[in-house]
């Protein structure tokens, strides 16, 4: 325990570091003034992988490291789609994910956004449209937010959450 | 001991066995022998490998013509060989060799849908790759079937799954997936539990089967290697490097060794990114919060320094045909080992931990154990098979460039429940770390890309990289033009994803996402 403790104090805030990072500081701060308005202070996401190759997830996985902690500004990562106020969705919708896209669309609680990560989810990126594969999510649900590259950094994602909730 | 010792000894093996062996090649698909037989010795040749103790490593099928070509890689003390043979395309039938080796099934199964190719004495002839995106007369990757275009409308869910069912006075079923409750790929998971017991798991992949192998046809060769990065994009490195040798070897260009050397460096990277985010996955799954937060603070320095170098946090798109988009200066090898000696002190920091803290004693140590004797049957490779007996690298025991030049320690352990998967991988980020200092002390000097020469068609080329799940393997076959004919990545998860089927009976449910952790398949990788 001691050696624990020691390390986590050794260790510090290393969130603090962005402080000196005016675009995640000043990002970062008006995705929680905007939450705070249409979502009462908490949005809920519930990420979605439709036929990610994982790269998308990785940077998911990111925004929950201390450096973005994103829970910070009052966005969460929630286990079902009737949690969730947005859908975040990876990868080319592939057909054997079709159905379950819809489904967990329709299980979530209006009002919802999609957002769609990743070239991907975006325009096809390299898989696009074959027998396996819809292409963009866009070819299967409305998407409100596109948030491009491949992956998008976790930087860029929070950026893009927030150019959303301005609209 | 010299590379194929053992092969002349198998080869009269076959012989006593009255099975035909027409002309081999050691050039063809080197650094593996190809040797081509009758199919009706298809099961026969399985039969002897695996009495001589070959690893059966990858199937694969192409369409030459009105023939179907199949392909058996197995592997011995780090020699690969590969055995072909022929059947016709209005009557594909052939002998499975799954009753040989257990781990042979999928992939039949895999070309049974995507080819239709019919194997007869296979245990388990359900459907595998295949649900309801194409009918079960359709092949998708014969020539004649069109990569897009043809379905029109909503594919129905996969619902009518023949899964194994199980009764008795209080047992259930638990299905999961294809979307699960965490930032996770999907796949279905069928349970039955009894009490808190799993009895037994049975998976159903195949969610995120995007066409690889298809839309890899036709498409220019440089295309396929970016497609090649995205096949499991957290092992894009190995995988773009896995393609970019076997397209290589197919056009017989030689990559300068800087190239090369870059490409390990990257290759090392990779892992060690992937093995600091999964330990701390895994704790956070026995409600470790703080290695989840320090782990995850080292990999985010981690894959800042790859954007820092290489343009690119997961460092994709950097290897190309002929070698490698960036070079870097002293300046920038300095900062890798600057930033290596702090990750080690904070690792040894962190290990005491590991090793000391009761909790995590309590809840990885006897959790899904996979006996040394499973995955040896099962073909296990990488930290899964690493952790229960299965001494195997491919970079050390096939010793590719640089490699060669190179000292590889790979750690291994027989226990095979989730520390001992844990302790493999704590450990092989030391040993990557070892590594990445010798390359930065040995890098040649020297141009980092060489010209592209297109190939000409019919060539071949056979890819085998150590990716940070384990063995990679890669056929590709050109067309005209710079243009693909055949593209099979197979992704070590295919000899993985199984194992986590054996592991987990006996465990408690709730044990579920640390054992599936600790494995950690590629969705991806394995649908395709
Ligand atoms: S956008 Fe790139 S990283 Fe994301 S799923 Fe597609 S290929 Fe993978």
């Amino acid at each position: 325990m001691l050696k624990i403790l020691t390390k986590v104090i050794k260790t510090g805030v290393v969130t603090e570091k962005f402080e000196r990072n005016a675009d995640l500081e000043r990002f970062g701060i008006e995705i929680k003034t905007l939450v705070d308005k249409q979502f009462a202070g908490s949005l809920s996401i519930r990420a979605v992988d439709v036929g990610s190759c994982n790269g998308c997830e990785l940077e998911i996985h990111a925004l929950n490291n201390p450096y973005y902690n994103i829970e910070r500004f009052g966005v969460h990562f929630v286990a079902s789609p009737r949690h969730a106020d947005a859908l975040l969705v990876t990868g080319v919708v592939s057909r054997h994910m079709e159905t379950a896209l819809l489904r967990v669309y329709e299980a979530t609680p209006a009002p919802k956004f999609i957002i769609a990560m990743g070239d991907c989810a975006v325009n096809g990126g390299e898989f696009g449209v074959s027998y396996a594969s819809c292409g963009a999510v866009g070819n299967v649900i409305n998407v409100d937010v596109a948030i491009p590259r491949c992956p998008p950094p976790p930087l860029a994602v929070m950026q893009a959450i927030l150019q959303f909730l301005k609209t | 001991m010299n590379r194929f010792d053992w092969l002349s000894e198998l080869l009269a093996r076959f012989q006593d066995e009255h099975i035909l062996l027409y002309k081999g090649s050691a050039v063809v698909l080197a650094p593996a022998h190809t040797l081509n037989v009758d199919s009706e010795d298809w099961a026969s040749c399985a039969a002897q490998t695996k009495k001589y103790r070959c690893r059966f490593s990858a199937l694969w099928a192409q369409q030459l013509d009105d023939e179907l070509q199949l392909n058996a890689c197995y592997e011995k003390q780090g020699d690969y060989l590969v055995l072909r043979t022929k059947i016709p395309l209005d009557k594909p039938l052939i002998h499975s060799i799954t009753p040989h080796y257990a781990n042979a099934d999928r992939p039949e199964r895999h070309c049974h849908d995507m080819f239709g190719i019919e194997f007869k004495k296979q245990p388990d002839n359900r459907r595998w790759s295949r649900h309801k995106a194409w009918q079960a007369n359709q092949y998708p990757l014969r020539k004649d079937f069109p990569v897009a275009g043809f379905n029109t409308g909503l594919t129905p869910p996969d619902n009518d799954y023949p899964f194994l069912s199980v009764q008795g006075s209080g047992v259930y079923e638990i299905p999961v997936g294809p979307v699960h409750a965490g930032i996770i790929e999907p796949g279905h998971f069928r349970f039955q539990a009894v009490g808190e017991m799993v009895l037994n798991l049975e998976q159903h992949l195949g969610y995120v089967h995007k066409g690889i192998e298809k839309i890899a046809e036709g498409r220019d060769a440089h295309r396929v290697v970016k497609l090649a990065a995205r096949v499991s994009g957290d092992s894009c490195v190995s995988h773009a490097w896995a393609s970019c040798l076997a397209m290589e070897k197919a056009a017989l260009c030689q990559v300068p060794p800087r190239a090369v050397w870059l490409r390990a460096l990257m290759a090392e990277r990779e892992r060690v990114a992937n093995h600091l985010g999964d330990i701390g996955a895994i704790a956070n799954d026995v409600a470790f919060g703080f290695f989840f937060y320090q782990f995850g603070r080292l990999r985010e320095t981690w894959q800042r320094l790859s954007q820092a170098l290489f343009g690119h946090r997961l460092m994709m798109d950097c290897l190309v045909l002929g070698g490698v988009t960036q070079d870097i200066n002293q300046q920038q090898i300095d900062e890798i080992l600057r930033q290596i000696k702090m990750l080690r002190k904070e690792w040894r920091e962190l290990k005491t931990v590991f090793n000391e803290n009761t909790s995590l004693e309590d809840r990885l140590e006897t959790t899904g154990i996979l006996s040394p004797d499973y995955a040896q049957r099962l073909g296990c490779v990488g930290y899964v098979g690493r952790a229960s007996g299965q001494d195997f690298d491919v970079r050390r025991d096939l010793a590719y460039a640089p490699y060669n030049k190179l000292q590889v320690k790979s750690p291994c352990y027989n226990r095979g429940d989730v520390a001992a998967r844990t302790l493999v991988r704590l450990n092989e980020i030391q040993s990557s770390l070892d590594l990445i200092e010798q390359i930065c002390q040995n890098l040649p000097t020297g141009e980092i890309q060489t010209p592209w020469q297109t190939p000409k068609a019919g060539a071949e080329g056979l890819g085998f990289i150590d990716g940070w799940r384990g063995e990679i393997v890669v056929y590709v076959r050109f067309a005209e033009d710079n243009k693909i004919d055949r593209f099979f990545p197979r992704d070590p998860s295919w000899l993985t994803w199984p194992a986590l089927e054996h592991l987990i009976r006996g465990n408690i449910v709730p044990d579920f996402p640390v054992c599936n952790k600790s494995v950690n398949g590629s969705y991806s990788g394995h649908d395709l």
